[in-house]
């Protein structure tokens, strides 16, 4: 950890959730967090719960105690979390890779930015997030 | 070098998910539509869908190996956004510690879980 330069974080948690005058992109950023933090609360349970089948106790099959509309609510917005935590993924991979930023230019003035560059996968990403969140949705509600 | 190093495992372990979770998903979520791995009809997740899926020795190793990697994700992903909270270095290393050890613990549990349902699903299938 010695490599680490320390910094103090004077904001707390609202440095977490306050998007400011950042654009968009600091608010999917946000949104992000949270799903992730959504889906990991879900997963501990997950894997507790699933483990459960080796001693022949399946809880979440018609009449077990999670097959309750409730639960397949809870269930529908961690999958919601899920469609939007993977595709805001991709698109925060390939931003750190270098994809779809653009080329480096000259800092002359006036200055441009590399977040009206990338918006169009911003916006591609919720589309298809959108989709697989229309068709969880429609199982969901057992159309 | 060394976080640097753990972000970027970090960041293939999503993609990894990505492709496991996305077949789990489609397999359990959208299965009305996709019909994927439930020969048994009914509900994608029903005991008998279940068994046939534990059977299969490749749902059990990718069972496992989604396991491992969204463990790591998941609790790495915590212990960052915990660490911007700029702690004490003896409260990160015992977080850390934590963390570790809660990993390793819920890890035991899955993949032990998915091995024994495996052997018997297995069994019963003949």
């Amino acid at each position: 950890m010695s490599d680490i330069t320390r910094h103090d974080n004077r904001l707390g948690v609202w440095g977490w959730l306050g998007g400011g005058r950042w654009g968009v992109e600091r608010y999917a950023y946000i949104l992000h967090r949270l799903s992730g933090l959504g889906i990991l609360s879900y997963f501990l349970m997950h894997i507790v719960v699933t483990s459960l089948r080796a001693w022949g106790i399946y809880l979440w099959v018609e009449g077990g105690f999670f097959h309750q509309p409730i639960f397949k609510f809870g269930e529908f917005l961690v999958y919601a979390a899920f469609a939007y935590h993977a595709f805001n993924g991709i698109r925060l991979v390939l931003v750190e890779l270098g994809f779809a930023v653009g080329q480096p230019i000259e800092p002359i003035y006036p200055y441009k930015t590399s977040l009206n560059v990338q918006r169009p996968l911003l916006i591609l990403m919720m589309v298809l997030a959108g989709i697989l969140l229309v068709a969880g949705g429609y199982e969901f509600l057992g159309l | 070098m060394r976080e640097t190093k753990y972000w970027t495992w970090h960041m293939a372990a999503g993609v990894v998910i990505l492709l496991l979770l996305g077949l789990h998903m489609l397999t359990m979520h959208v299965g009305g539509i996709t019909h994927l791995f439930a020969p048994q009809g009914g509900e994608a997740t029903s005991k008998a869908n279940s068994l046939f899926r534990d059977s299969s020795l490749f749902f059990t190793v990718t069972y496992i190996l989604l396991l491992a990697v969204a463990l790591y994700h998941g609790l790495y992903g915590l212990r960052t956004i915990l660490f911007e909270l700029t702690l004490k270095p003896a409260t990160e290393k015992a977080l850390t510690f934590v963390l570790l050890i809660a990993g390793l613990g819920l890890f035991g549990l899955g993949a032990w879980a998915a091995v024994a349902v495996h052997a018997v699903a297995g069994a019963a299938a003949g």
